[in-house]
């Protein structure tokens, strides 16, 4: 059940004997025995959720237990994916960037090249088509940067199904473009005013829909967070990226490689990359959180660094909250990783101390994201831009023949103008 | 006993329909939540449900959510509305539930909570976002301290989950009447009436049907079916319009006695 949503890239010309040596080794131990079957990852996880959603949530969990061990769901998935999205993303070796760095071999995993821009349309495929099983005729979203609610709108344009995707005021407005996109797709984008106006109200708003449409509605839940099964779901839907990224560096290098780096905003580039390598010990694993003004300044979404455990939207893990529970405001440039809670198999990774956590600043995230523009021609969103910056840091501290796989997991477009504003370009006069 | 338990032993002793209140706590104010309750105890009211304000209270529409903002803008936190409970005790024997959102709970500790609310004086916990899957030790600690785990049951809650749940639950079943968040609604839900017959069928503790239910008329048509009907948005509606007047409990008291007197007719 867990390899479900796994896609073999197929070998190509390269060493089918190794590939396969380590792909065996993969489907074994720990990754296979979280989460236990009421959804938990050690003390995280669960399902958090008012009784109406109860049983829509057991059915979900059903349905998709049901498309794993169906070689058809697994076909159309891998279909899509291929066809409609252009997998398999390239493992691109960062030659310019190593060089500057004078450290390690950074391979970037061009998520950014997949349809629309960014990751998140490996999961909205696969729970669309689970939609469709269920019979749901309608597709409910959050979004935070805007790369989610335009994939999600993606995908129910391809399947002619209804679509609204909720996202915070502040962010509709500093992630226009994808606003903008969303409803050329067909979508209907709620802006979300309560709270601080950003992922996390966009989130309670699409629960209060779904309870309030349960049996028309299903909602496509955009980050390896939520009640079970998403974590789990999200999760093996995005793992895709690791599946393909560890063939092709075996491929190129002929070994695994000995760092990992992702943002973690929710948390669902950063296991999709991960997950596949988790039973290899020598690969290392680093991911980078939002650490917006600062720590001291309180004003950031580093949950790992100021979070404690609490239980919000679905599930319990590390939370910035207040000494009565009540949820913190967050801060960070990027949309996409302002988000009080993160995923709970990253805590339960960061107990077991198989992924160590960082964070990166509003600053040096927009540093390295015009390095990247610059010396890769490559312009990163700005979640992507925490890695990049994750990296830039950790460098120096690695060997030359090191190996790092970078989940570079969105390009970006939709922070251009942000970006220019912040750096000060000007339009030519 | 437990004050929720004799409540309705004593409705079912009279053969009266029991009413629910919900409020948000510290909407406008804590000294104005425990005037409210004084004043609802004095008008009939069985059942006080008091909301305590949660920054991310996705169960709820836009009137509670309000409520909740303006609860936590006045600084009320979970120990104040505990603090509140104890001062209301002083002066009535209202039975209080806390409506509660988990995360308030395990922040000041599962075990610690529920002892705290006990020696306030609260009568039941109605944990929004706990299903029993997720309760650990909770129900046992409740059970204990001689506090009623309110459990909620949907419309799309299946029978054998319903089977299982009233079974754990204590005090009374808690059946939110449509799908959806709280607030007001123009008719009251279809499902009310078989899906209070397929509660019955498993347990004999008494039903209150809450959610949606905001008139005099809907409210007795509720109380049919049920032992108890629970108002909420329409009365937190009312706070919300005349909180800052100097009449505002006069003005609620005045709008709640018409719902307490639909529900006592039937």
């Amino acid at each position: 059940m867990s390899n479900c949503g796994r896609v073999g890239p197929g070998a190509r010309g390269l060493d089918e004997a190794l590939v396969r040596g380590y792909a065996h080794r993969m489907s074994s131990t720990v990754t296979t025995t979280v989460p236990d079957a009421t959804g938990h990852f050690g003390p995280y996880g669960g399902r958090y959720v008012p009784e109406t959603l109860m049983h829509p949530l057991q059915e979900l969990e059903q349905e998709y237990q049901r498309s794993c061990e169906d070689p058809a769901f697994r076909r159309e998935f891998e279909y899509y994916l291929t066809e409609f999205c252009g997998r398999p993303t390239p493992l691109y070796f960062a030659e310019r960037l190593t060089a500057k760095l004078g450290g390690p071999k950074i391979y970037l995993k061009r998520e950014d090249l997949l349809h629309t821009g960014a990751h998140k349309i490996n999961n909205s495929i696969g729970q669309v088509l689970l939609a469709r099983r269920m019979g749901k005729t309608r597709v409910i979203a959050e979004t935070g940067a805007g790369q989610h609610g335009v994939a999600t709108a993606t995908v129910a344009a391809m399947f002619g199904l209804k679509c609204v995707v909720y996202m915070g005021a502040v962010d509709c407005e500093r992630q226009a473009l994808n606003v903008y996109r969303m409803k050329m797709l067909g979508a209907e984008v709620v802006s979300v005013k309560a709270g601080q106006q950003t992922l996390k109200e966009a989130i309670n708003e699409a629960m209060r829909d779904w309870v309030t449409n349960v049996r028309s509605t299903h909602y496509i839940l955009g980050t390896a967070y939520g009640a079970h099964p998403y974590p789990l779901m999200v999760r093996n839907f995005q793992r895709v990226i690791g599946d393909e990224a560890r063939q092709q560096i075996l491929e190129k290098e002929r070994r695994l490689p000995d760092l990992l780096v992702a943002c973690v905003g929710g948390g669902s580039n950063a296991i999709g990359l991960f997950y596949p390598f988790l039973n290899d010990p020598t690969v290392q694993m680093l991911g980078v959180e939002a650490g917006g003004e600062g720590i001291e300044a309180g004003k950031h979404a580093a949950r790992f660094q100021g979070g404690s455990l609490g239980v919000l939207q679905g599930t319990r893990s590390y939370l910035l909250q207040d000494e009565f529970g009540q949820v913190q405001l967050t801060h960070s440039v990027s949309a996409g990783l302002d988000y009080a809670a993160v995923g709970p198999e990253h805590a339960w990774l960061r107990d077991l101390k198989r992924v160590e956590y960082t964070y990166a600043t509003d600053d040096k995230a927009v540093e390295a994201f015009m390095l990247l523009a610059r010396l890769e021609g490559i312009v990163p969103a700005l979640e992507s831009a925490h890695a990049v910056a994750g990296i830039i840091e950790r460098a120096p501290k690695m060997r030359k023949d090191d190996i790092v796989i970078l989940n570079l997991s969105g390009r970006g477009d939709k922070d251009v103008a942000q970006v220019a504003a912040r750096v000060g370009l000007e339009m030519p006069k | 006993m437990n004050r929720i338990v004799e409540r309705f032993t004593h409705l079912r002793t009279e053969n009266r329909k029991g009413f629910v209140v919900y409020i948000g706590a510290g909407d406008p104010e804590l000294d104005a939540t425990r005037r409210l309750a004084l004043a609802f105890d004095a008008i009939g009211v069985d059942i006080l449900e008091l909301g305590v304000p949660f920054s991310d209270p996705l169960a709820d529409g836009l009137v509670n959510q309000l409520a909740a903002q303006r609860g936590l803008a006045t600084g009320t936190t979970p120990q104040k509305v505990l603090e509140t409970v104890a001062a209301i005790r002083k002066q009535s024997g209202i039975p209080i539930v806390l409506y509660i959102y988990f995360n308030l709970i395990h922040r000041f500790g599962l075990e610690r909570f529920i002892q705290a609310a006990a020696q306030a004086g609260v009568d039941g916990l109605l944990v929004l976002d706990l299903p029993p899957e997720e309760g650990g030790a909770y129900e046992d600690l409740m059970r204990r301290a001689g506090l009623c785990n309110i459990y909620l049951v949907a419309p799309t809650t299946p029978d054998d989950r319903l089977a299982w749940i009233v079974k754990s639950g204590a005090g009374f079943i808690y059946y939110v009447s449509r799908e959806g968040v709280t607030g007001m609604q123009h008719q009251v839900s279809a499902s009310i009436e078989g899906m209070t017959t397929k509660i019955r069928a498993h347990t004999d503790l008494p039903i209150a049907v809450g959610f949606g239910i905001s008139t005099p008329e809907q409210a007795r048509t509720v109380a049919q079916y049920a032992e108890a009907v629970v108002v909420g948005s329409a009365i937190v509606d009312q706070i919300a319009k005349y909180g800052k007047a100097p009449d505002l409990v006069e003005r609620v008291r005045y709008f709640v006695k018409t719902l307490v007197d639909a529900v006592k007719q039937v």
